[in-house]
């Protein structure tokens, strides 16, 4: 079985003050795993390290076999953009763009074939369809959040990483949005990575990591 | 999606800024344009006039005035001179060609020159109608003469006295027009051309004191009065043609006619054939060697002035050319303006989109392509405005040129692309590019995990 994420002896540090120190952590393909830890424990610092946006002190970080450590500037870009698909709290839709153009970005950035098709099966199955030429200003929370999704998946990543879906929302928001997460994942083949401090993640992913803040 | 349409979408989300920014390039580039435009057509028009004409001899006075008078038509001809002290140098070994010029009528503001055929040929002017004249009161009329008053083949037309449009006429010997010419693009078009009998006959019949040529000999003060005073103290001149009403309105332009007062110029003299006076001769040279000798010889004569086309444009255009320095300079700061006004733009906008630049890197995008896309924005911005410029520019010089054409007879055309706009463009969209350098610098080392944590 090929692993999703696999981290080890992982260490992050800013100046003096250690962020992240993770001895082992590992996500199976197609799997789902929620990483919770109170605020200030480096959950986001973490997120970032697998998503290659910053390099660790020491450590290794695997994703989906490749170290990341042997990727270059815009070779980390690029696997990034074609493996990995993304979700932030705040989304981060770009305003100037409609929601259909959004996604197909977000497909061209990740340098495969566009796909219109799929762009319209993800429409579909986040009901999204008929918002395609609307601004992100437009949207609700519940539909931007939905675009979010739908742009972090059209291109078919191996691993979606989600950060603090759930915070911003009450109880029966939260349920939705991690189902709406997890079947999403699953239909694209993706194994799922939540990183949050919302206790209320627990119990509904297939496995749980526990942070704490470093000593 | 591609990075033109992304540059353009975030363009569009500040229209207002977009716009005020491709107007002041649009201002700055139609400024520099317009002045590249007239300048190169300015130089080009002047020195098509005179093409073939290396120098020109005529009465003694500026010999600026005496360019501008006989090659260009745009001035009195500083006066007249003997024809036989022309012929004499038109004999000379070092001429090749000599066409003598005979002015002071008009027709309906245009000039009437009496010359020979070889005045056309000067132009390269073919007869779209009819042919050349073959005997006295028979005129050719250039297009833009034939086009804007109607004169065709078989068409009579009296010429007025003088070269404006209002001096009284010669109506008892109308010209008959036999032929029209082909256009040239020249001052030619602008004319009418008949033979220098023509003009002599006119005024030696319409009150006998057309030459006074035979006057020169034995009155000493009569070169003053024929070419220096003619415009200046018209006023006063007691006319004996009696007729007070339009007395101010005789434009006696080449002053043959303008100082017969207190002289009694009548039939009694004899007009040889020999003495006919004529206003000025063009010649051209045999050899350029002849620029050496020739022109210092005919001034030193002392009755004659010899004016170059080639010095006197140079001296004009570099008068001009002080004034088109002056307001180029101002084009440019104008186009700074504009460049400074797109850095802000992009600079200012930055912070707010530093998340969105963030994103971009989040998705796949590098670091080199959010640098391309922050220099396409400001390319972009600049380039509309520049294409704006450009139609302006040329939209207006075509306008000036349908104005100044029908007011000054000066061809200029916006329908014309001169080499140094094909810098001008090029530079343009450096500047362009130049003014989002620093902006797509912060792009390019924008902080994509710091950016994202402080959101």
């Amino acid at each position: 079985m090929t692993l999703a994420i696999n981290v080890t002896d992982l260490r992050f540090a800013h100046g003096a003050r250690t962020v992240v120190d993770i001895g082992r952590c590992q996500l199976a393909s197609g799997q789902s795993m929620a990483v919770i830890g109170p605020s200030g424990c480096g959950k986001t610092t973490f997120l970032h390290l697998l998503a290659g946006l910053i390099r660790p002190g020491s450590g290794v970080i695997r994703v989906l076999d490749r170290d990341l450590s042997q990727l270059r500037g815009s070779e980390l870009d690029r696997f990034r953009g074609r493996h990995i698909g993304l979700v932030f709290q705040r989304l981060h839709l770009l305003p100037a763009l409609t929601i259909h153009q959004n996604v197909l970005l977000a497909q061209r950035l990740a340098r495969v074939p566009l796909d219109r098709t799929r762009v319209e099966a993800l429409f579909d199955r986040l009901n999204l369809t008929g918002l395609e030429g609307y601004k992100p200003s437009m949207l609700s929370q519940g539909q931007a959040q939905r675009v979010a999704i739908a742009r972090a998946l059209v291109h078919g990543p191996e691993l979606l990483m989600a950060d603090e879906p759930t915070s911003a929302l009450d109880d029966g928001h939260a349920v939705e949005a991690l189902a709406l997460l997890q079947e999403s994942a699953r239909a694209a083949g993706a194994a799922l990575l939540v990183v949050t401090h919302d206790q209320r993640v627990r119990g509904h992913l297939e496995h749980e990591f526990e942070m704490v803040t470093p000593a | 999606m591609t990075w033109l349409r992304l540059a353009l979408a975030n363009l569009g989300l500040s229209p207002l800024t977009s716009a005020v920014n491709v107007v002041l390039m649009g201002l700055g580039t139609a400024s520099i344009v317009l002045l590249l435009l007239a300048g190169s057509q300015l130089s080009e028009t002047l020195s098509r006039d005179a093409r073939g004409i290396d120098l020109v001899l005529g009465a003694q006075g500026s010999p600026t005035q005496l360019v501008l008078s006989s090659v260009y038509h745009a001035d009195i001809p500083p006066g007249n001179i003997p024809q036989r002290e022309a012929d004499r140098w038109a004999g000379d070994p070092r001429v090749g060609t000599a066409i003598p010029l005979s002015l002071g009528d008009s027709v309906r503001g245009f000039r009437i020159v009496g010359t020979t055929e070889a005045y056309a040929a000067l132009y390269g002017a073919d007869l779209a109608a009819g042919r050349f004249w073959d005997r006295p009161m028979e005129a050719v009329v250039g297009a833009v003469v034939a086009e804007s008053t109607g004169l065709d083949v078989e068409s009579r037309f009296a010429g007025a006295h003088g070269l404006a449009a209002t001096s009284h006429t010669h109506a008892s010997r109308p010209y008959r027009v036999v032929g029209v010419l082909e256009p040239t693009g020249t001052v030619l078009d602008r004319l009418v051309l008949t033979s220098l009998e023509s003009v002599w006959t006119l005024h030696e019949d319409d009150g006998g004191t057309a030459q006074q040529d035979e006057h020169a000999d034995d009155e000493a003060d009569h070169d003053e009065h024929d070419h220096d005073d003619d415009e200046a103290d018209h006023d006063g001149h007691e006319h004996d043609d009696g007729d007070e009403a339009d007395h101010d309105e005789h434009d006696h332009a080449d002053g043959d006619e303008a100082v017969d007062d207190g002289h009694d110029h009548d039939a009694e003299h004899a007009h040889a054939d020999a003495d006919h006076e004529i206003t000025a001769m063009l010649i051209g040279y045999q050899s350029p060697l002849a620029a050496m000798t020739l022109p210092r010889e005919v001034n030193a004569g002392g009755v004659l002035q010899a004016a170059s086309p080639a010095v006197e444009i140079s001296r004009i255009l570099q008068l001009v050319g002080i004034g088109f320095d002056g307001l180029q300079a101002f084009s440019w700061v104008l186009i700074l303006t504009a460049a400074l006004s797109v850095f802000a733009a992009l600079y200012g906008s930055l912070r707010a989109r530093q998340v969105d630049l963030a994103m971009l890197r989040c998705l796949g995008a590098t670091r080199w392509e959010l640098l391309t896309v922050l220099i396409l924005e400001g390319t972009l911005l600049s380039a509309f405005g520049v294409v704006l410029g450009f139609l302006a520019g040329h939209g207006v010089m075509e306008l000036l040129g349908g104005w100044l054409a029908s007011a000054r007879g000066v061809a200029l055309t916006g329908w014309t692309w001169t080499p140094a706009e094909t810098i001008l463009l090029i530079g343009l969209f450096a500047v362009g590019a130049l003014a989002a350098a620093l902006p797509a610098v912060q792009a390019y080392r924008t902080d994509v995990a710091a950016t994202l944590a402080e959101a």
